[in-house]
């Protein structure tokens, strides 16, 4: 057994102060004006996208199925949130009081973002319930007319704005906030797979046969993946409204939800490490891609326009899958994330 | 792993430390201009970047801004709200902008606005139309007009140069831009002098308007406006010549498309519509900058084109009466502009909507026919 303060391991201590240290050293550079508010946006941006490719990589990577309506859930939080603060409880981060009780605009904000995921959650498990029972592409089928369903739905109902979207969400989400959920969110998935119910999640990924054979609810077990993947997703979705200050239903559309899938097989299908890693490298290469193609464009003397960086940005996609077939890392992850007495197993897959 | 890992490390670094080490020249006055040249909007986006550059290039030729060269730092918003949002924040933060021409889509507008009036740096949006945009703060401005100023040009080119003395509506009522081109219609109508005699609503997607048509035409109006779009008017029209009606139809830039004379065919004859710019419009200024984007792109430009030129105008006119970048001035400034542009002369009322002149395209022999400018 690995060493234990408070009942939690010393690696997990080691990772959470890492990245508490980090997250500190970006608040140090941006006060001293080192690290500009655009890169602070960028780190906030690549945060919520890690919430997103980590929890789609619970249900795609961990536990084998193939969704492509993530955003969809987001789409849910992010409108469930958004209007118990905007039209509800009508909070800003400036008034401290709401105008009918008399408590913090930041806990209404963390109650409305936690009942965005609860009912993305339990729209999860309404469509997991009768469609795990299928498999592969015709999931993958399913998870896409739900993303679309809901984009639509979102687009007709006048109360939240209809197709002009939700307008005037106060901006709660700030680096620490959105740093603080993102951690813990890693954390809560992480513990889920290193738990035994992880193990039953690897096992229907590597033979769902066997597995059955060997007494493991096959079904519950994948929904349960489904259904906490889409409350990680809507916890994002939320924190991702107030961070834009608007929800609006073309946000939430197909291609994006494809570029969490991308983050999550460019990092690696099972790798929480890879799924992060992915998550800030994709964002930060997409932004990247402003400044050196028109510097790229002026060592070659030519000018580079704006509109080719999206051309780039997916040939570089394209190579980076061609020539890394087992990405960036594969099914392996970064030593903290792993629990001591597992290392001895080699790869934890 | 470990090398990978720091592999990776250092792309980010790298990156985010070619972000930070942008130099900044003095002798430049840097002006943001966003709009999306990926994505869905692409096309608006184009046209958008080309009427950022010509104006730019234009001031530059005739000796800067401030005794300064302008610098135009054009960034794409993809059509996508988080990339306005993460563009507003490199523009002011990273680029330093003095003040930001953007963007096409009202969605990535108010993405964009609440970062420019938080940061206090002047916005104007070429055609972002949802009134919210400039609601969002004083530093918020637009160039283009928004949809119920279209319903009160209407009404006033019907009453007065069409000579209409009683008017109809019929309009969607699932959608507010034609629910509020018809009311706004109807105000002003009734403002000038003229009687409503119908004002109809239909609903979202229907395909069979002879109910609505035929209480109408019993009222015997002088004029059916139509606010609807495009493929709904040239259904409206058809029904509306079969059950007899031969009188003038006048509607806003919703009808602005060539599908609309393919499907209504001869129905939307004697059909008018109010929109923002023609290229056909004999005042120097449109012929003026269509003959000098015509030189520069080799094609003709649209109405995106010509708002995007004036936001640009409008703005580096504004700082310099301002005579300095300072955010305040360049904001009182913006409020008091009162100049000739492309899309004719514009000042702004107290939400920092534009007062400005509208075009009227007439449908004849199936073209699109630039027929007078209303001043409002």
């Amino acid at each position: 057994m690995g060493k234990k303060i408070f009942f939690i391991s010393r690696r997990m201590l080691l990772f959470v102060a890492g990245a508490l240290g980090m997250l500190l050293l970006v608040l140090f550079f941006n006060a001293t004006g080192i690290f500009t508010d655009y890169i602070v946006q960028i780190i906030n941006i690549s945060l919520i996208n890690v919430i997103l490719a980590v929890s789609l990589n619970l249900i795609n990577g961990f536990t084998g199925q193939f969704s492509i309506g993530h955003m969809g859930f987001a789409a849910v939080g992010a409108y469930t949130s958004a209007t118990v603060t905007t039209l509800i409880a009508k909070v800003t981060p400036r008034l401290p009081y709401t105008e009918f009780i008399n408590i913090n605009g930041y806990i209404v904000f963390i109650l409305a973002l936690l009942l965005g995921g609860i009912v993305a959650a339990g729209i999860g498990f309404l469509i997991g319930f009768p469609s795990l029972r299928l498999k592969g592409d015709y999931l993958a089928i399913i998870t896409l007319g739900f993303g679309e369903i809901i984009r639509t739905i979102f687009n007709n109902i006048d109360y939240v704005g209809g197709p002009r979207g939700l307008l005037g969400i106060p901006k709660f989400s700030n680096l620490i906030m959105i740093f603080v959920i993102t951690l813990l969110s890693v954390i809560a998935i992480r513990n889920l797979v290193f738990s035994t119910h992880g193990r039953a999640l690897l096992s229907i990924r590597e033979n769902e046969l066997a597995s059955e054979l060997v007494g493991v609810n096959t079904v519950r077990y994948k929904i349960t993946a489904f259904t906490i993947g889409a409350f990680f997703a809507g916890i994002a979705g939320g924190l991702q409204a107030h961070l834009l200050q608007i929800a609006h239903p073309t946000q939430y559309g197909f291609l994006y939800s494809i570029l969490v899938l991308i983050m999550v097989y460019a990092g690696g299908m099972g790798s929480i490490t890879g799924s992060i890693i992915a998550a800030f490298a994709l964002t930060f290469l997409s932004e990247g891609l402003r400044t050196a193609l028109p510097g790229l464009g002026d060592l070659m003397h030519v000018k580079i326009g704006d509109e080719w960086r999206m051309v780039v940005y997916s040939l570089l996609l394209i190579i980076i899958m061609l020539f890394r077939t087992e990405v960036l890392m594969g099914m392996r992850e970064m030593k903290l994330l792993v629990p001591e007495e597992e290392e001895h197993h080699g790869q934890h897959a | 792993m470990k090398k990978k890992f720091i592999a990776v490390l250092l792309t980010v670094l790298s990156v985010s430390l070619i972000l930070a080490g942008c130099s900044q020249k003095t002798t430049e006055i840097k002006i943001g201009g966003v709009g999306p040249v990926s994505g869905e909007a692409a096309t608006f986006g184009q046209s958008t970047k080309e009427g950022y550059e010509l104006a730019v290039e234009e001031w530059n030729k005739a000796g800067g801004l401030l005794g300064n060269q302008i610098k135009l730092i054009f960034q794409d918003d993809k059509g996508d709200p988080t990339e306005a949002a993460t563009v507003w924040t490199k523009l002011i933060s990273q680029d330093k902008v003095v003040a930001i021409v953007g963007t096409v889509m009202s969605k990535c507008s108010l993405a964009g606005a609440p970062i420019s009036q938080a940061n206090k740096v002047p916005m104007i949006s070429p055609t972002s139309t949802n009134p919210k945009v400039t609601e969002v703060g004083e530093f918020i401005f637009r160039a283009c007009f928004i949809d119920p100023f279209q319903g009160t040009v209407g009404a006033k080119f019907a009453y007065e140069n069409l000579n209409a003395r009683t008017a109809a509506c019929i309009f969607d009522v699932g959608n507010d831009y034609t629910k509020g081109l018809s009311e706004f219609f109807r105000d002003k109508f009734i403002e000038l002098g003229g009687e409503i005699v119908a004002f109809e609503a239909h609903a979202t997607g229907a395909t069979d308007f002879k109910a609505q048509l035929t209480k109408i035409i019993a009222a015997k109006p002088d004029v059916i406006y139509i606010s609807d779009y495009y493929n709904d008017v040239a259904l409206i029209a058809k029904q509306a010549r079969e059950l007899g009606y031969t009188g003038p139809l006048v509607g806003g830039d919703g009808w602005d498309s060539p599908d609309l004379v393919k499907i209504g065919g001869k129905a939307v004859e004697n059909g008018y519509f109010t929109n923002h710019f023609s290229k056909d419009d004999p005042s120097p200024q449109v012929q003026e900058f269509v003959r000098k984007y015509e030189a520069k792109f080799g094609k003709t430009p649209d109405a995106l084109a010509a708002l995007a030129y004036d936001a640009m105008v409008i703005m580096l006119d504004a700082i310099k009466r301002a005579g300095s970048t300072d955010p305040e001035k360049i904001r009182a400034a913006l409020a008091a502009t009162n100049i000739q542009v492309v899309s004719g002369m514009i000042s702004f009322d107290k939400n920092r909507n534009p007062i400005k002149s509208a075009v009227i395209i007439a449908i004849k022999d199936g073209q699109q026919v630039y027929q007078t400018t209303v001043n409002p």
